[in-house]
């Protein structure tokens, strides 16, 4: 048994494989609980080695279509953002994790409410309130993103924001927040930085939104990211999607050859990465607060792109202690900064 | 700059990464140092002294000072907490890391070990009955485990062992894991006894034995209470009874009332006489007076001869704790009538709880150390067996001392408590994740057939450990392999 599974002290699981760690939990009826762990347990067993078959394939940007589960999620949330920028599956492939022990536990029991984070990347489940005709589990990338909801939403964009010192916002544990009576409720939280865990902002997740996936890139994080924001936090209908998302919309933050910004081809790095020789940003210097301002813009614009088509609910965009939201409804997303007023909200339809 | 050539492949897991040197590959736990494929995440340095506090040992300051010494001061020692284990088994454990004390070079094996063959001895200090002998124990509704014996102050319990880890339900073996995963990791496990109590169990902290939280820990059986406090008590009352399920004293027939000069008081106790002054079985067993299903202490006396019994004798009757007592004085009738507790005597009721130590639980792991964990030391198995029986090799689980059973195999026991909190996982097979450490000479360690071509110096691997990864590497941010 090459996987790991431990208990932390409140109960939440620790699942660590090769390159995944996920923190997972589940709350509901206890025996559904435990059933649910264990169906996570069992499906993260071979989830690495199911994807290590097709790897060369999900570092590809195109190819024939992968067999495996989590591989097909991966593709499918990738698929939704195909267009001018580079992209492969792998830019999902955290969320795809996230999303398929997900699955795997709401499909085992009846759960009031679960999430399985995946390094940052976020998959949510929120029981159905009753009478409620949504369906619970998770809609796979397909059947997403055809702009329906878009009517009723409002768009719009709090502009520039000033965020703490430490601008790079992971999403922290889904907090509970469940006031009785109340529907079913997700808080995720997002903190500056990991050893510093202070919120600077809130989004809240329902049981009647779409949204059930949470991720977070940037070139500060894990993986390499072509862009200079520190970080990019999405909120979106899946994790494997908002992985993607913030991906793409973090690569997207950028000054191309501005002079403080030091890159090197990926493969100088990773022999084996998805991003060829594309240039990674390996540190980022003094940024004038114009630069901060242009590097942003392009951001929000790639991000506006994405939520006109309905592929994400919200995203939070941090530069140099500068933060911007752009969401379907920024009642859901607060900052918690009493000095941040909001902005007018455009009605879109 | 030249780094092409230096790339490495990472096997530990299928990703397979091929990792340049200074960076660590997918995980950020394997990294590419010179070279060398080396495991930078933070498996768990002990240092003893920190640990007691529950805290783990800093990364920072690592040197060369660590004398060998396991477990004396505040030494630095390498524990297999957090070391993962390594599948297919043949493969070398994850560390094999060598030092020298007193000029020998000395190999410590640290792996963690899954063990299917796994259970925990629990130690209960109450005289209450939590039930009889064989009867199940469960958690959750679940059979987990069993009753044995009765000893000193405290009743034992087994729990967990291969049976109900793999030979009950699915159910049964899940929350069997769950259980003794919760009990090594120092958590409270609330345990329910068929046709007995219901006890909430945790390491080092008093039993709650129906809802009641235990204070202490008898002082003695009740015949042991007598000659304990006799002199305190002759003169200052005529009669004392200490009530005891097991075994019940009375101070005048007492061979240390008897040595006092006491009088016969003409008590006629229920049960079963032993020798003078000691009764057995004066009630059922409880959770009443001294571990016996009563309330009413006069419900164990029988009644009083009047031959010998007077109007205005006094009598104490208290359990072996203190925590119970009572005062009676015979009336014309020769009817034990109760009265306040004279001040005289509240003394040496309070004497017998104070000499009473603080009630706990105390959890053994005991688990035995399979052939292919075995095989993750040396290419012979068997020799590692050996090697352990004639004292060669000394195991330790999490770096905490643990008792080797005589016999075959590698059966072990150790207590909880001494290794940080969560120092325990599990893998759902069911089977419990537990540290296991062998230290040996390295020419030992060679002879009986070990992977040499995996020792690492110590202070190879404490450098490694002084700092986060971060800062393991040279210019600030160490790069993470990409995965999109």
């Amino acid at each position: 048994m090459r996987a790991q599974f431990a208990i932390l002290p409140d109960g939440r699981r620790h699942f660590h494989d090769g390159p995944i760690d996920l923190i997972i939990e589940a709350s509901g009826e206890a025996m559904a609980v435990a059933v649910a762990y264990d169906a996570a347990a069992e499906r993260f067993a071979t989830i690495l080695d199911e994807l290590c078959l097709e790897l060369p394939r999900l570092r590809a940007a195109s190819g024939a279509r992968p067999e495996g589960v989590v591989a097909r999620r991966m593709v499918d949330a990738v698929a939704c953002f195909a267009g001018v920028r580079f992209v492969t599956p792998m830019a999902a492939v955290a969320g795809a994790v996230a999303e398929e022990v997900l699955a795997a536990m709401v499909g085992a029991a009846p759960l009031e409410r679960a999430f399985v984070n995946n390094g940052g990347d976020i998959a949510l489940h929120l029981a159905a309130e009753k009478g409620s005709d949504r369906p619970p589990a998770i809609p796979s990338p397909r059947s997403r993103g055809e702009g329906k909801g878009e009517g009723r939403f409002r768009l719009a964009d709090a502009s520039v924001r000033p965020t703490p010192p430490h601008p790079n916002p992971l999403p922290a544990s889904g907090e509970r927040e469940s006031p009785r009576g109340e529907q079913n409720t997700f808080v995720v939280g997002l903190i500056a930085r990991p050893d510093q865990p202070a919120l600077f902002g809130k989004a809240r997740i329902t049981a009647r939104d779409t949204a059930r996936g949470v991720a977070t890139s940037g070139w500060r994080g894990r993986s390499f990211s072509l862009g200079v924001a520190d970080a990019v936090t999405v909120i979106a209908g899946g994790a494997s999607l908002a992985d993607a998302a913030a991906t793409l919309i973090a690569n997207a933050v950028d000054l191309p050859d501005h002079p403080a910004i030091t890159r090197a081809p990926a493969r100088s790095r990773d022999p084996q990465s998805d991003l060829g020789d594309r240039l990674v940003t390996l540190a980022v210097g003094p940024l004038s607060a114009d630069e901060v301002a242009t590097a942003l813009d392009r951001g929000v614009t790639e991000a506006r792109h994405w939520l006109a088509r309905g592929r994400i609910a919200a995203a939070a965009l941090s530069l140099n202690g500068r933060t911007r939201l752009v969401a379907t409804d920024p009642s859901l997303y607060s900052f918690d900064q009493p000095s941040l007023a909001q902005e007018p909200h455009h009605a879109l339809g | 700059m030249n780094q092409t050539d230096d790339k490495i492949r990472c096997d530990a897991c299928p990703v397979m990464c091929y990792i340049r040197p200074g960076m660590t590959g997918a995980c950020d736990r394997y990294a590419n140092e010179n070279g060398l494929l080396v495991r930078v995440d933070p498996h768990v340095l002990l240092d003893r002294t920190l640990s007691q506090g529950g805290r783990i040992a800093a990364f920072a300051g690592a040197s060369d000072s660590w004398s060998g010494e396991i477990f004396s001061g505040p030494e630095r020692f390498v524990t297999a907490i957090g070391a993962g284990t390594t599948y297919p088994d043949y493969k070398p454990a994850p560390f094999i890391v060598s030092s020298q004390v007193d000029g020998v070079d000395t190999v410590t094996v640290v792996t963690e070990g899954i063990y299917s063959y796994c259970g925990v001895k629990l130690k209960i200090d109450t005289d209450r009955h939590l039930g009889a002998e064989c009867a199940i124990v469960r958690a959750e509704g679940e059979p987990v485990g069993h009753i044995t014996t009765g000893e000193y102050g405290s009743q034992m319990l087994s729990l967990g062992g291969v049976n109900h880890l793999t030979h009950g339900g699915k159910k049964e073996g899940r929350v069997t894991c769950q259980t003794l995963l919760d009990l090594c990791n120092g958590n409270p496990v609330e345990l329910s006894v068929d046709g007995g109590a219901t006890v909430i169990v945790e390491a080092g902290k008093p039993p709650i034995v129906n809802g009641g939280r235990e204070q202490r820990m008898r002082v003695g059986c009740g015949s042991a209470t007598i000659g304990m406090f006799a002199r305190q008590w002759f003169g200052k009352v005529d009669e004392v009874v200490v009530v005891d399920d097991h075994i019940t004293g009375v101070l005048s027939e007492h061979q240390a009332g008897k040595f006092l000069g006491a009088r016969d008081t003409g008590i006629r106790m229920k049960g079963r006489r032993s020798t003078p002054g000691r009764y057995f079985h004066v009630a059922e067993p409880g959770t009443g007076w001294g571990g016996a299903n009563i309330s009413d202490p006069l419900e164990i006396v029988a009644g009083f001869n009047p031959k010998i019994a007077w109007p205005g004798m006094t009598m104490l009757m208290v359990s072996t704790t203190g925590e119970q007592h009572a005062f009676y004085q015979l009336n014309d009738q020769l009817q034990p009538i109760q009265q306040q507790l004279p001040e005289a005597l509240r003394e040496s009721v309070e004497r017998v709880a104070e000499n009473c130590e603080p009630a706990l639980c105390t959890v053994l792991f005991m688990a035995g150390a399979g052939g292919s964990l075995r095989a993750g030391v040396t290419e012979n198995p068997v020799r590692l067996t050996r090697s352990v029986r004639s004292a060669l090799t000394t195991v330790t689980a999490g770096g905490a001392p643990v008792y080797v059973w005589p016999g075959g195999g590698i059966t072990f026991m150790v207590d909880v408590s001494l290794l940080p909190k969560n120092a325990f996982g599990y893998v759902p097979t069911p089977a419990i994740v537990a540290p296991i450490e062998f230290t040996l000479r390295l020419d030992d360690y060679a002879a009986l057939g070990g992977h040499i071509d995996e020792v690492r110096a110590l202070s190879d691997v404490l450098a490694l450990h002084a700092e986060r990864p971060t800062n393991v590497f040279v210019d600030g941010a160490i790069q993470r392999a990409a995965r999109g």
